[in-house]
């Protein structure tokens, strides 16, 4: 199984029980997961229910379109990330699940407004890593 | 309101873009204030809590190196952490040290020394105070984060660049009073918003600077402020909040959870209304924090916030003055050291010390600390 230092720009975690995620990125979808005794869902995906202290998950699909919730356009980056710059962070909802990621550069710095539909895409970057971004829906 | 617990000492290095000494040295500058302020010696002092975010430091453990330098061996010492809050936990955490009998002096020292890495380097380490398995390996940083939160409280009530920039506005005019401050230059309207764009909608001088720094508080029992200060200065109320650190775990971004529900135990223990307050110190480490910071603690509704700095009903003289010693914008932000700094010029103002930023008759004051981007939340209520 692939490790988790695939994913993201730049990884900082090469090791979770949630490794699975980074498969199902690269069978192009975004998933969290739902605890099967209580039913509380996660995303990002959890190994363990804080709810019901269970660890018997199901892996779900995170699906749009979902809307804008915040934005921020960074000049400046931290170590590692220079030659990204500007990139947009930003925070949206998928019917009622959080998601954080950067927004599409196709994506016009005049279109970007909260609440705006989006959607999640999987993005294969040249040094090999894997990540996602939110795509207009 | 309980008066069990007193600040009797309070001291503070000069917050400088780049120390030119060791971390103990650093640390020393605003013991030796904080022991003459008390007029105590190290004899009296029973236990101290030394106060850094430990990602800056090259000296591993440094609470060892920093009691020994302070002389106060063999009296027991740790490191209290909750990154930029951590001297306000330090002070929760001496409180109940001495509310429970252990001990009747505890020193809380913080400090920071950041020069010593980039500022890149920096931002890449602060950025990993935040998920680093969900949002680190998007290049995440805090102005990133405070910039989130800041259009989302522009998209819920309508508050602006401007606004902003106000806040910063006065924050310079509070800062050229302030001699300890990194920051001494009057900043006007139009140079905040003309100001190159840092993560929108924060631009430069929307953002404080990095710093180095110590600051320094001597906690006392209630029989031994009342035997060996002046002017004690009492802890009336303690909140203390967090929040997910993951922001997909958060409700909204258009305020701080952690300062709301902090502000709120505290002011019920100290048995007062945000009305009562008299003067406030609040983690001002970008402009919006502090315009977030007027709703959590209740000074606004929620969204009226902008009203509070348009009407300047914040400066000296207003409804509720807020930083007036320049806050973090102009004093600079070394971590560690930054909530005894704010506790600092809360005691000053109520014992009526505070100079040319005196407000008049401070009778009650708080503090608003935040650790993070709305992870960790300090408020302290202090009156005379
Ligand atoms: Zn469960």
């Amino acid at each position: 199984m692939m490790g988790f230092e695939k994913f993201g720009h730049k990884s900082f975690t090469s090791q979770t029980k949630v490794n699975a995620f980074v498969a199902a990125l690269e069978s192009n979808e975004l998933k969290g997961t739902k605890c099967i005794s209580c039913g509380n869902t996660y995303f990002p995906p959890r190994a363990d229910c804080c709810g019901c202290l269970g660890s018997d998950m199901v892996w779900i699909n995170i699906e749009g379109p979902g809307n804008l919730l915040s934005y921020t356009r960074v000049n400046y980056a931290p170590t590692g990330f220079e030659k990204d710059v500007p990139y947009t962070l930003a925070l949206a909802d998928f019917n009622g699940t959080k998601v954080f990621g950067r927004l599409s550069s196709a994506i016009a710095k005049e279109e970007t407004m909260v609440v705006m539909s989006l959607k999640a895409a999987v993005v294969n970057l040249p040094d090999g890593q894997i990540t996602y971004e939110f795509i207009k829906a | 309101m309980s008066k069990d617990v007193a600040i009797i000492g309070v001291g503070q290095s000069a917050f400088v873009r780049s120390y030119q000494g060791s971390i103990r040295e650093l640390a020393f500058e605003a013991f030796r204030e904080a022991m003459q302020d008390a007029g105590i010696s190290t004899g009296d002092i029973d236990a101290s809590i030394i106060c850094s975010a430990p990602e800056y430091d090259n000296q591993r453990s440094p609470s060892g190196i920093i009691a020994e330098y302070l002389g106060l061996n063999p009296q027991p010492t740790f490191a209290v952490e909750s990154v930029c809050s951590s001297s306000t936990t330090g002070i929760r955490v001496g409180y109940s040290m001495i509310k429970s009998g252990l001990h009747d002096l505890v020193l809380i020292l913080g400090f920071q020394k950041m020069s010593e890495i980039s500022s890149a380097d920096s931002q890449e380490r602060m950025g990993r105070g935040a998920d680093i398995m969900w949002e680190a390996p998007f290049g995440t940083m805090m102005p990133a984060y405070y910039a989130m939160h800041a259009q989302a409280h522009f998209a819920s009530y309508g508050s602006t660049e401007k606004d902003l920039a106000l806040i910063r506005v006065k924050a310079s005019k509070y800062g050229i009073l302030n001699e300890k401050a990194v920051y001494r230059k009057e900043v006007k309207l139009e140079d905040a918003l003309n100001a190159g764009m840092v993560a929108s909608p924060l631009k430069r001088f929307d953002c404080c600077a990095n710093a180095d720094g110590a600051s320094c508080i001597i906690m006392a029992s209630q029989a031994r402020a009342k035997e060996m200060a002046k002017k004690p200065v009492w802890v009336l109320g303690l909140g203390s909040a967090t929040a997910s650190m993951t922001l997909t775990g958060r409700d909204a971004l258009n305020g701080l959870t952690c300062a709301r529900v902090a502000a709120e135990k505290a002011y019920a223990m100290a048995g007062v209304t945000p009305r009562d307050i008299d003067v406030a110190e609040v983690h001002d480490c970008f402009t919006i924090a502090e315009l977030m910071a007027y709703e959590n603690l209740g000074f606004a509704g929620p969204g009226q916030g902008a009203e509070l700095i348009r009407a300047g009903e914040t400066y000296i003289g207003g409804k509720i003055p807020v930083n007036v010693d320049g806050g973090l914008l102009s004093k600079g932000h070394p971590i560690g050291a930054t909530g005894g700094s704010q506790v600092r010029t809360i005691v000053q103002q109520l014992r009526g010390e505070a100079g040319a930023i005196q407000v008049p008759n401070a009778a009650i004051g708080l503090v608003h600390n935040i650790g993070g981007v709305g992870v960790y939340g300090n408020v302290i209520i202090l009156g005379r």
